[in-house]
């Protein structure tokens, strides 16, 4: 039988995954926002399978809450990066903080 | 049956986010994230939270991997240098994701429900109505200033990604409404007698 557990640990490996994944591209922009996606995932995996064992709704719209925001920054994140691109022509971060106006 | 479900969505769930941070191609990242996404809608199904994952389903893999995937085509970088430096952070994720999954692991293995829970429910789940219709129940009315803020939240972003990447090219013609308005039709066309023989 498939209990709390389980999905517990699914969501924990998918978070780690995403820190790893924030470790390991550090330079390009764009996986660094797939990883912070994978993040929420993991997150709201947690948050519907809390909701769903313990039998709370409230679980449920937060989800929807996380999922709003994570929309929102991923495309403020994208408009920057498209923003950014189109001043430097590349993407690498560590650029970022030379800000010449 | 359902166990079966469950660890295949989970494995494809786990192999889809780590390919996403290890493929060396973005547009493959993109790609096995949607599988992530996809499989994680299927755990949500069989949770019982069907309405969260066609929210899913509908916003991340239809618009949001549909947003990346445009960014990573419309960008032309040259991944292949970005990549080059990934064995050099490859120690340090690791331990870092080695703690932090300890961490978890701890904190897990602790983790009991206390025996009042039960009576600390915020909206328990009503009987004999489907998930959506719950959902729909307590988010218009318990939830409805929260929800309300969402949509700024969207509006706000909608306006602030259209301000970023809007640029007003000058190199191009543009139609000019006043100018074609105030046009008349006694000064738009003039008759000239030309000569035969000459030009004008």
């Amino acid at each position: 039988m498939i209990g709390l557990e389980h999905y517990l640990t699914v969501a924990a490996t998918l978070f780690v995954i995403g820190v790893f994944g924030l470790f390991l591209n550090r330079k390009n922009v764009i996986i660094l926002l797939m990883s912070i996606e994978l993040m929420l995932l993991a997150v709201n995996i947690n948050l519907v399978a809390f909701s769903s064992f313990l039998g709370d709704l409230v679980g449920q719209v937060f989800t929807l809450f996380v999922l709003t925001v994570a929309a929102a920054e991923a495309a403020i994140g994208l408009a920057i990066i498209v923003c950014f691109f189109r001043n430097r022509g590349t993407i690498a971060v560590e650029d970022v903080n030379v800000m010449k106006g | 049956m359902i166990t079966f479900a469950f660890y295949l969505f989970a494995l494809s769930a786990i192999t889809g986010g780590l390919f996403t941070v290890i493929s060396r191609n973005p547009v493959h990242s993109v790609l096995w994230l949607i599988l992530a996404f996809l499989s994680s809608a299927g755990l949500f199904v069989l949770l019982g939270a069907e309405f969260v994952a066609m929210l899913l389903i509908i916003v991340y893999v239809g618009a949001v991997m549909v947003l990346f995937l445009f960014v990573v085509m419309m960008l032309d970088v040259d991944f292949a240098e970005l990549k080059a430096e990934m064995a050099k952070y490859l120690p340090l994720g690791m331990l870092v994701g080695l703690v932090i999954l300890m961490q978890l692991a701890m904190a897990y293995g602790a983790w009991d429900a206390n025996s009042g829970a039960e009576a600390r429910l915020q909206a328990a789940v009503p009987e004999g109505m489907h998930n959506t219709e719950a959902l729909g129940m307590i988010l218009y009315d318990q939830y409805f200033l929260l929800f309300q803020l969402a949509g700024l939240i969207l509006l706000v972003a909608m306006v602030g990604a259209i301000l970023l990447t809007l640029r007003h090219r000058q190199d191009i013609r543009r139609q000019n409404v006043l100018e074609q308005i105030y046009r008349d039709p006694a000064d738009a066309m003039k008759l000239k007698d030309v000569k035969p023989g000459q030009g004008l």
